[in-house]
């Protein structure tokens, strides 16, 4: 079984987002970039596949600048076989993502695509789905256990109340939700090894899709700050406190 | 014009957040109607006939709709679409589920998780785990869009739209449902609740948050919540976890008991009326977005405070 994953490089989760004052966005100037979080679990994912035997080979594809290499890289370091860059220094909503993706599918004809959830820049929750509508694929969201076997995949997804378990007529979509796994540190040979694996270098133009933009940023602002209140002496003032705001 | 929302229910009951989601689909206008499909829910579309401004139900029952899973929804939706101008359904796992296989189908951009309607194409939204805001203007010719819950009034009741049955596509699909573990509770849903206990690592088990958090959630009738910390060391289910990545909720009153306030949890919870908050360490974050802040340790406090109501 063959499994494509696809990665984002986002802001790094630690980085405390700056909107920029002209309120175009936020700062993205020299600020840690990392793979997207989601993403990671994904690789970790499918990796672990290829460990127990049940995937075959991992193939890694990032659409973005340049410097999406280094998270490709870093999928690699992490167990990858390959990986693809479609190469843009446009921003590519994420239905434009899945079309683009749906042709790597056409290409490499994978028998599951393993995407994170969300990415944890514009926190959409789209493309996973979209690509699996795309496909005419049946998906399996906000996983927390996946287990293929014989052409069916059984996924356990995170849902409102707790959780469900489908069956996915392969090939399937997956998308990662946080505790599916705990994704792995790449070890420093490992690293070595994946600057000798292959990433092919592709463009948007390659695939003839429309991924032009469907949505114009009007403005990207500050959230409004809440105040911090006072502090209380005891658990009786909190009471008091709590009758008189008619809270309790 | 006219807006299609789906209602989001167990067959049994619909969810708040359909309420929700009508304001959110009136304030952008047009008709509106609501898509019911389930199996055997003819009370929650008589319920859905019931909320104030919804001009009528679509009904749609079978097996394959039971648990609304994508694949048959998408099914059902898509030509459902060539009458309405916009889909609206709320970001809950359903909607968060359902909705973006409709909109790549439609050829659509879709808008997640909108907290502002600003005109006829014009959406507010959170990124960045709700550490920025962006105004966003749709080219798309249809709209879809998921609403959060927490930024919309619920629309009332008293309304008595007609319920209309629409054939719904038997498949066969390729995705099936096998079993469900959902957490049976007296207490009331998460992203529902008027009030809402949450615990953190500081609780230190399963056993000691089960012993503080309920009796105190049981004394105010309010659901209870957990950190992700708390939730990943397994003092509490998946389904507590409030935060970006778990549960967004607004309640009338928040009590954090032993949570540091990470930024994750913040952007979940920070939109509360009245936030309390309970830790030992007097430099926690949690501090600076709390109305009433208590510094003490929370195995003397919390019992205290369960008393004191």
């Amino acid at each position: 079984m063959k499994v494509l994953v696809p990665v984002k490089r986002v802001i790094d989760y630690n980085v405390k987002v700056r909107v920029k004052s002209d309120q175009t966005g936020v700062d993205l100037a020299n600020v840690k970039m990392s793979m997207n979080p989601f993403d990671e679990i994904s690789v970790e994912e499918a990796v672990r596949m290829k460990e127990a035997g049940a995937a075959t080979e991992v193939v890694a594809v990032s659409i973005g600048p340049q410097q999406a290499q280094e998270t490709i890289r870093t999928a690699l370091a992490m167990g990858a076989d390959r990986g693809i860059l479609i190469k843009t220094d446009d921003d590519v909503e994420p239905l434009g993502v899945a079309k683009l993706l749906a042709k790597v599918v056409e290409e490499e004809s994978p028998d599951m695509v393993i995407l994170g959830k969300q990415a944890i820049d514009d926190d959409s929750n789209q493309t996973g789905q979209m690509l699996g509508a795309l496909l005419g694929w049946p998906q399996g969201t906000f996983a927390s256990e996946v287990k293929a076997e014989g052409g069916k995949v059984n996924v356990t997804r995170e849902v409102d109340g707790g959780l469900q378990t489908v069956a996915l007529d392969g090939p399937a979509i997956v998308t990662t939700d946080l505790r599916l796994n705990e994704p792995r540190y790449a070890s420093l040979p490992n690293i070595m090894k994946a600057k000798k694996k292959p990433i092919d270098m592709k463009e948007p133009g390659d695939y003839g899709v429309d991924i032009s933009p469907r949505l114009t940023v009007v403005k990207v602002t500050e959230p409004p700050v809440r105040e911090a209140g006072e502090k209380v002496e005891d658990v009786a003032t909190l009471v008091e406190k709590l009758k008189s705001a008619g809270a309790v | 014009m006219a807006v299609l929302v789906i209602a989001d229910h167990d067959n049994a009951a619909l969810s708040d957040a359909t309420a929700k989601t009508v304001t959110a689909a009136k304030t952008f206008g047009g008709d509106v109607d609501v898509l019911v499909a389930g199996k055997g829910a003819g009370d929650v579309a008589a319920a859905a006939a019931g909320i104030d401004g919804v001009r009528k139900v679509l009904h749609a029952d079978g097996d394959a709709y039971e648990k609304q899973l994508a694949e048959a929804m998408e099914a059902l939706i898509v030509p459902l679409m060539d009458g309405y101008d916009a889909l609206f359904a709320p970001a809950t796992t359903m909607g968060k589920n359902v909705t973006p296989r409709i909109a790549a189908k439609l050829d659509v951009m879709q808008l997640s998780d909108i907290i502002g309607i600003e005109g006829q194409d014009t959406f507010v939204r959170p990124i960045y785990a709700g550490n920025a805001i962006m105004t966003v203007k749709s080219a798309d010719a249809k709209k879809v869009v998921t609403v959060r819950g927490t930024a919309f009034d619920a629309a009332g009741t008293g309304g008595s739209a007609a319920v209309e049955t629409v054939d719904a596509p038997v498949g066969p699909f390729k995705s099936a449902f096998v079993s469900e573990e959902i957490v049976e509770s007296d207490r009331p849903e998460l992203t529902a609740a008027k009030r809402i206990v949450s615990g953190g690592r500081a609780l230190g088990s399963a056993e000691e948050f089960e012993r503080l958090m309920n009796p105190l959630a049981d004394k105010l009738g309010a659901a209870v919540g957990a950190s992700r910390a708390a939730v990943d060391a397994g003092y509490a289910p998946n389904d507590y976890q409030v935060g970006q990545t778990g549960k967004i909720v607004a309640p009338e009153l928040y009590i954090a008991v032993g949570i540091s306030g990470a930024i994750q949890h913040l952007a979940g919870m920070k939109d509360s009326k009245i936030i309390v908050a309970i830790n030992k360490d007097e430099e926690a974050p949690i501090f600076q977005v709390a109305d009433y802040g208590l510094v003490a340790d929370l195995f003397n406090a919390v019992p205290e405070l369960t008393d004191a109501l």
